[in-house]
């Protein structure tokens, strides 16, 4: 029989104002095993914690309910508490009668008795819980940054600076991401390449980096400190080892028609190809669907020319098995599909652009050598319009929700630059907001506006429509002088809305981290945690996570670094001891808690069992209780109810069923 | 019939086999039983006519403990059963000797009777050999005919094929008696409103006397101990709290042999209550197949089945949710 303790939190008037907690702890005393219930202004005080070991100690208490807060919050702290005072941590159950109910409720009468209901069936549950005894687990010294872009490489350069091995996988054949597309960066227009190349040649000369580009996660499997990856690394056609990067191949290529992805698709590019001059590594990959070799047979001009004799046609994909202690995720963000945007004629006119592809145009190693020039016709533009939040701050499912938090303050560097370099061109901008919180950065706009001329109206753009003449027609509304506008325009330029990168739900499904509405990865607290999946031992770097800019994209770059530092630098980690484990004499031997297993923890044994007096060879499931994580998917996967779970057992949640529905 | 106890009995005199897992006939012309047959004499009671509609897979699971191989006689549907118990590591195939007996329907002695024919002393037609489609029944009140297919078990009417899934040789021609769309009584239940739907399960399983033969007949209801006879989950040898209580057993029933499930039908030929239980796997199957693709459990051997495998195509939860 139990001795049960219930402590009823206040939580200031977050709970007490709509939850009567003198009668929750009123009621309590009626609950079975209960021998002692309080409550108390702040429970997570150091006067409230005081009150419980006192409380365990003078009443012998066996087991304690806290009724507060999620136990995400405050259940450590309860169970330090109850630790101190001698009692197993494990005999600690939290009710949450805050965000579950006070939080959620106005009535008060209603919501005490949710948290009388709630209390209820945590006492249920506490008069069946054991006490547990967690395990050790070891942590690999080694990390995994899934992205090499801006933010892969500096959460990699940090984690290898601080002494532990750290593993870069980039799917396309460079690291440098988006920022390596980028031509000048604001607030203070240094070239993106000056100072992201001398930080991707910092990471591919660290001895602690091993840089797989051309490479893909495939598989994960174990848990925090402890995960095993598979990489495919594809078939390059090209021996790294030999190669010199003189490039060479990519000149005599034959096949010179595929778009080039590095250059958004606005000139091409041969099918044997490094993405971009200071690609790392510089070595290229034969891209085998745009191939002749490869695709009729008749070819093989790269061969040929290769002095190194670096060229391989027949290598093939190699996949790299990999312990790690902790992954990063870095794989930042493309930008939408304007499908959904027709109305700004994307899919018409050449000259209508996204803000991307602006800066390929105004890039020296672009598509028109930096040139400000119309894709259709070479001309120099003299009246240019931007468009602001296409597809973001959305109020329906055509495009996003959310700001794309960046697009106010390239549009001020775009339209700066251009009225810098070419002060004929009159630059327009259709905004709803401009946003520029940020160092700096309301300057840099000002600047824009004030010094360079750059005419700003407040309002959207309904229609661009392209002219016989090539010009396009935008229609739009000016909401200060509240007319509506019609003006003629050279190029249109779209600030569309940028997304996750779209592998990044096959990735956070391999990860089991959890992803929101918008393909974002979630954090494990939006403001304490930022940087950390709530999925131990995965932590996450920049705009995976949520949009950003560069200068936040490397502070979040390095924060999710020191977090999978302090990971490494453990020896051991305490495992959860709410594992699941097997009644042998119960299991059918079916398989299926194998076949749920997400971490490979439950394996079959041929043994002679003894069920009462029947001695019998059987095919038995059993746990390893150092690989298992407790999700408890074996539980409600076994047919017989041999599989159950210590600290959430069937009979506790039948209990904590029956408690509220008493 | 003769060519299957030739065939039996030799294998038995070989020592191929230690013993023969098949039908004997019971005390009225139309209930053989399962049943063992380990020397010559036994076989006189053997039978094998359509009126055995027994699934002798689950059998199986006792007769593998057994020293040495036991001949099994299987119909088509039956191999289903055996397919998935193999794939869940219930049976031994090495301790199998798998015949495969010809079907071409199987007979349901409650759908003779319904049609007004009491009294009956013998049946003709019912034997595998008989090539005739109509059934002469002999009665104390004199003789009356029924079309064989009048009479079939409903599984019979949505027949998964006349081929042996699995098996080590085959006696004897089998049909395939498909005449009825397999999902067509659940798609009518579907189109019921809620309460309709609550009426109607309420109005079956209300005759539910919980004698628990549906669940003992199972292949897949084959766990050492099931959660209702288990000490440990409180629901054993308890009184129901009200009438739902009895009606859960079912639910939980089908939800315990989802995916795993290969619509046997026995449940529905052995529940004296004339419930039809097959309704709720079915539904499941039709669940299965919308969400993951076509499936039918026991086709093959497989390690995963739909339910308890995870793949990036997998339907997200959301779409389950609002399909109710």
């Amino acid at each position: 029989m139990q001795r049960i303790g219930v402590f009823v939190c206040h939580c200031g008037t977050n709970i007490a104002a709509t939850v009567d907690v003198a009668k929750v702890a009123e009621m309590a005393l009626n609950e079975q095993g209960v021998v002692h219930a309080e409550d108390y202004q702040y429970m997570c005080s150091e006067a409230g914690q005081a009150k419980i070991q006192a409380a365990i100690k003078e009443k012998n208490l066996t087991g304690i309910v806290v009724c507060s807060c999620s136990p995400r919050m405050h259940e450590t702290t309860f169970r330090e508490a109850a630790e101190r005072a001698g009692l197993n941590p494990y005999m600690v159950e939290i009710a949450n009668i805050r965000e579950h109910c006070s939080w959620i409720h106005k009535d008060v009468e209603e919501a005490t008795k949710k948290a009388v209901i709630l209390m209820r069936a945590a006492v249920a549950k506490v008069n069946l819980n054991a006490p547990l005894k967690p395990g050790e687990s070891r942590v690999t010294k080694r990390a995994l940054v899934i992205g090499g872009g801006i933010a892969g490489i500096q959460t990699a350069l940090d984690i290898a600076d601080a002494g532990y091995k750290v593993d870069i996988v980039e799917k396309t054949p460079s690291i440098g991401g988006r920022m390596s597309q980028l031509d000048k960066t604001f607030p203070t227009l240094d070239c993106s390449a000056c100072i992201l190349t001398p930080k991707m040649v910092e990471v591919n000369k660290h001895e602690n980096v091993t840089i797989y580009t051309y490479s893909e996660v495939e598989k994960v499997s174990g848990f925090v400190g402890d995960f095993t990856v598979d990489i495919r690394k594809k078939a390059r056609s090209v021996d790294m080892d030999k190669c010199t990067g003189c490039g060479v191949c990519q000149e005599k290529c034959p096949s010179k028609k595929t778009l080039s992805e590095f250059n958004r698709g606005l000139n091409t590019r041969s099918a044997i190809y490094t993405p971009f001059a200071q690609a790392i590594p510089n070595v290229p990959v034969i891209d085998r669907d745009s191939c002749m070799k490869f695709q009729t047979g008749k070819c093989g001009v790269c061969s040929k020319v290769c002095q190194a004799g670096a060229i391989d046609y027949e290598q093939q994909d190699e996949i790299i098995t990999e312990k790690y202690g902790a992954i990063v995720v870095a794989t930042g963000f493309d930008m939408i599909k304007l499908d959904n945007y027709d109305e700004y004629a994307y899919s018409q006119s050449p000259d209508v652009i996204t803000s991307l592809e602006l800066e390929r145009v105004m890039n020296a190693a672009g598509p028109t050598k930096g040139h400000l020039e119309r894709l259709s016709d070479g001309k120099a533009p003299k009246e240019m319009v931007f468009i602001q939040c296409v597809g973001s701050r959305c109020s329906d499912d055509r495009g996003k929700s959310y700001c794309s938090k960046i697009c106010c303050m390239y549009t001020a560097k775009h339209a700066m630059l251009i009225r810098d370099k070419y002060p004929d061109v009159n630059v327009t901008v259709f905004y709803i907001d401009v946003r520029t919180p940020g160092k700096n950065f309301d300057e840099f706009y000002r600047r824009a506006v004030e010094d360079y001329g750059v005419n700003y109206i407040k309002g959207q753009v309904g229609k661009v429509i392209p002219q016989p003449d090539g010009k396009l027609l935008v229609r739009g509304v000016d909401l200060i002088d509240n007319k509506q506008i019609l003006k003629e325009a050279d190029m249109v330029v779209l600030a569309a809305a940028i997304e996750p990168n779209p592998d990044v739900r096959k990735i956070a499904t391999m990860l089991t981290a959890s992803i929101d509405t918008n393909n974002f990865l979630t954090e494990a607290h939006a403001k304490l945690r930022p940087v950390e999946s709530p999925t131990a031992g995965i932590f996450l770097s920049g705009v995976c996570q949520g949009p950003k800019d560069i200068p936040e994209t490397v502070s979040q770059a390095g924060a999710a670094a020191v977090k999978a530092i302090g990971l490494l630098a453990k020896d051991k980690l305490m495992t959860n001891p709410c594992t699941a484990h097997s009644d042998e004499l119960m299991c059918n031997g079916c398989s299926q808690c194998a076949n749920v297993c997400p971490y490979g923890a439950i394996s079959y044994e041929v043994k002679e069992i003894n069920d009462h007096g029947v001695r019998e060879t059987r095919r038995v499931a059993v746990v390893n209780n150092a690989l298992c994580q407790g999700c408890g998917a074996c539980t409600v996967t076994c047919p017989s109810g041999a599989m159950d779970l210590q600290g959430f057992s069937n009979r506790q949640i039948l209990a904590e069923v029956d408690a509220i529905c008493r | 019939m003769q060519e299957l106890i030739a065939r039996a009995k030799e294998l038995l005199a070989d020592g191929t086999v230690a013993r023969v897992l098949g039908w004997k006939a019971g005390d009225l012309p139309y209930n053989p039983e399962p049943a063992y047959f380990e020397k010559e004499e036994d076989f006189k009671d053997f039978v094998y006519n359509s009126f055995c509609g027994a699934n002798l897979s689950k059998f199986m699971i006792e007769a593998s403990k057994l020293e040495g191989k036991t001949l099994v006689c299987l119909k088509p549907c039956d191999t289903y059963s055996f397919n998935q118990l193999l794939s869940e590591h219930r049976v031994d195939r090495d301790k199998a000797y798998i015949v495969g007996v010809g079907c071409k329907g199987k007979l349901d002695i409650e759908k003779i009777k319904k049609q007004g024919i009491k009294g009956i002393k013998s049946i003709s037609g019912a034997e595998i050999s008989d090539e005739a489609d109509t059934l002469t029944i002999d009665t104390i009140y004199g003789e009356k005919t029924c079309a064989f297919s009048d009479a079939m078990l409903e599984r019979c009417h949505v027949c998964k094929g006349k081929e042996h899934k699995i098996y080590d040789e085959i006696i004897g021609e089998s049909k395939e008696t498909k005449d009825a769309e397999r999902f067509a009584e659940v798609e009518r239940i579907e189109a019921m409103s809620p309460e309709e739907k609550f009426a109607f399960f309420r109005k079956e399983l209300s005759k539910c006397i919980r004698c628990n033969a549906c669940r003992n007949v199972c292949p897949a209801c084959s766990c050492r101990k099931c959660v209702f006879d288990s000490t440990k989950f409180d629901s054993s040898q308890k009184a129901n709290v009200d009438s739902f209580e009895e009606k859960m057993f079912h639910i939980i029933r089908a939800f315990h042999v989802a995916g795993r499930c290969t619509d046997c039908g026995e449940c529905s030929r052995v529940c004296p209550q004339g419930i039809p239980l097959h309704l709720f796997n079915r539904k499941f199957i039709k669940e299965i197949d919308e969400l993951y693709g076509e499936y039918q459990a026991g086709e093959t051997v497989v390690e995963k089945g739909p339910l308890t495998s995870y793949t990036f195509d997998d339907v997200e939860p959301g779409i389950v949710a609002e399909r109710g």
